[in-house]
């Protein structure tokens, strides 16, 4: 693990009094796909903004090597922003510079490029406050892809998409990311749309993350210890289901809705 | 042409000086304006014109130019702002409110005793209501040289303010020094605000501000086009306003012009609303698109 992009060492944050995360410790090597599970409210958001050093944890270290890619959940962005989703793309270009630059043609074919590889090529010239939720979220990653990040991170991407905007989401982002060699870090409170392109997962749970590969972390044994109460895992038409016994609240809503 | 522009138009000393001033000012206010439009800030620039009013009319009390008492004032209550984190409407229009009311009774005062000590009415009228031909000429650099800083420190944190309206946390992510971007644009905002002042008054320069970047917003698509739209319709409603004040001096009642400030923010006005006379864009087809998928979700 000599090139690891990220590494975390005994993370702790405390937020207002409240121990929202407790001893995480991870890594993330380049081009591992890498998913942030957990039911909401767990700290994903919490873990994955002390990673940008939005947050300072309160103990242990965060080491990351490299450029960072991010994809926030939400854009608080009014309908009548003159931003299109052409300019958004291009501000991942260099957004965070002074000065306003001229129009160049290699510029815009690099835009187009990006647009055209996460799908958006048809919604170029809209106003990114207009698209539907699934649009913007394409739109987010070509903005996070086109500096070539090493690491993108992204906050549940997949939170209030319909089912075939997930599944075009997943598949665009393991496509880029393989082509890109970009390691990922997703969050999301349903793991099952991320199964056929995680390679690692880490399960967070009442402040504590246990990670491996899914069959190593997806245990009733491993999330009912993270958890602190009995869990059950069931494997229903191919969906993965994390039940907390007797109660429901352990588990990330959508799996529980399923089996409710 | 006669009829439409009045002998001596492009002869006269006041109307150079309008028009250009006017220009400089119509500009920078209208690009600086389309940033608080996207910030979310319109309020902001509406809370500095209130308490520019009050430095305007304070100055005018002791004798000073009243663009002094705009720029102290204006600039003075954006650093409070950015200190104290008011500038957006959120949770804070009680506390706001009281303020600007509390600034907008003492800007009555300084114009009631100022008129007692000067007998003029006139001069609280150009403060709340401006007067573009009566700009006493050693101002005029001082103007046209804090619009240039104002429009070039917007210009040069342009992309940064994109970003961050677009995100914060992205904008912060990528080491763009959010915080003091935001205050260097609010110092630029009640620059622009005591500017506008002096054009079409105090109480008038949010019209001058936020109307113009309105109407690009509905007009025109893409940062660079919509501020270029914003400049053109801030200067094109300055020209035509100052324009239309020199010709009403033939006017009913004759022998008295008409105030700028009345035909400038009129033809502002005016504009936004022939923007809603327009057929719907062609967005509205992606919309439908849109509803569609959602139509589609088993959610």
């Amino acid at each position: 693990m000599a090139a690891e992009l990220l590494r975390l060492d005994g993370v702790g944050v405390r937020l207002g009094g409240r121990e929202v995360l407790r001893d995480v410790s991870f890594g993330i090597a380049p081009g591992e796909f890498t998913g942030l599970i957990g039911p909401n409210g767990a700290g994903k958001t919490t873990l994955l903004r002390v990673i940008l050093g939005l947050q300072p944890a309160t103990a242990g270290s965060v080491r990351v090597s490299g450029p960072v890619g991010y994809v926030p959940q939400r854009l608080g962005i009014e309908p009548d922003t003159p931003l299109r989703v052409r300019d958004v793309v291009a501000l991942g270009l260099d957004g965070h510079r002074l000065g306003i630059r001229l129009p160049s043609r290699a510029r815009r074919d690099r835009v187009d490029e990006m647009l055209a590889a996460v799908g958006a090529g048809a919604y170029a010239s809209a106003r990114i406050g207009e698209l539907s939720g699934g649009e913007q979220q394409r739109v987010m990653i070509a903005h996070a892809l086109i500096s070539r990040p090493r690491l993108l991170l992204l906050d549940e991407p997949l939170a209030n998409l319909d089912i075939a905007s997930v599944h075009g989401i997943v598949s665009v982002l393991a496509r880029l990311a393989r082509a890109q060699r970009a390691a990922v870090l997703i969050s999301a409170h349903d793991m099952n749309p991320l199964m056929p392109v995680m390679d690692t997962i880490a399960y967070v749970a009442a402040g504590r993350v246990a990670v491996g590969t899914t069959d190593e972390v997806v245990r009733p044994e491993v999330l009912s210890r993270l958890y602190g109460q009995h869990v059950d895992v069931l494997r229903v038409h191919g969906r993965i289901l994390v039940v907390a016994a007797g109660a429901a609240a352990a588990a990330g809503d959508a799996q529980v809705t399923a089996v409710g | 042409m006669r009829y439409l522009i009045a002998p001596g138009f492009f002869g006269s000393g006041p109307v150079h000086v309008a028009l250009a001033v006017g220009t400089v000012v119509a500009v920078t206010s209208a690009v600086t304006g389309l940033f608080a439009v996207t910030r979310g800030q319109s309020f902001a620039g509406h809370s500095l014109s209130d308490i520019a009013t009050t430095g305007g009319s304070g100055a005018f009390l002791v004798g000073v130019n009243q663009f002094w008492g705009y720029l102290a004032f204006g600039a003075g209550a954006a650093a409070f702002m950015e200190m104290a984190g008011v500038q957006r409407r959120r949770g804070r229009d009680v506390a706001t409110g009281v303020v600007l009311g509390a600034a907008l009774g003492l800007a009555a005062l300084f114009l009631y005793l100022g008129t007692l000590r000067s007998s003029t009415t006139g001069a609280s009228f150009t403060i709340l209501f401006g007067s573009v031909f009566v700009l006493t000429p050693s101002t005029v650099p001082v103007l046209v040289a804090s619009a240039l800083l104002a429009l070039a420190t917007v210009l040069l944190l342009a992309r940064m303010l994109l970003l961050t309206s677009l995100s914060p946390d992205i904008a912060a992510a990528r080491g763009v020094p959010v915080r003091a971007v935001g205050a260097a644009y609010l110092m630029a905002l009640g620059v622009s605000v005591a500017l506008s002042a002096m054009v079409v008054g105090a109480v008038l320069s949010t019209a001058m501000l936020i109307g113009p970047a309105a109407t690009a917003l509905r007009v025109a698509r893409g940062p660079a086009r919509t501020a270029a739209a914003a400049a053109g319709i801030g200067a094109a409603a300055t020209w035509l306003g100052i324009l239309l004040a020199y010709d009403s001096f033939y006017w009913p009642p004759a022998r008295h012009g008409w105030p700028v400030s009345f035909f400038v923010v009129t033809l502002v006005a005016g504009g936004y609303l022939l923007t809603y006379l327009r057929p719907r864009r062609r967005r509205d087809a992606r919309h439908e698109g849109a509803e569609r998928e959602h139509a589609c979700s088993p959610a």
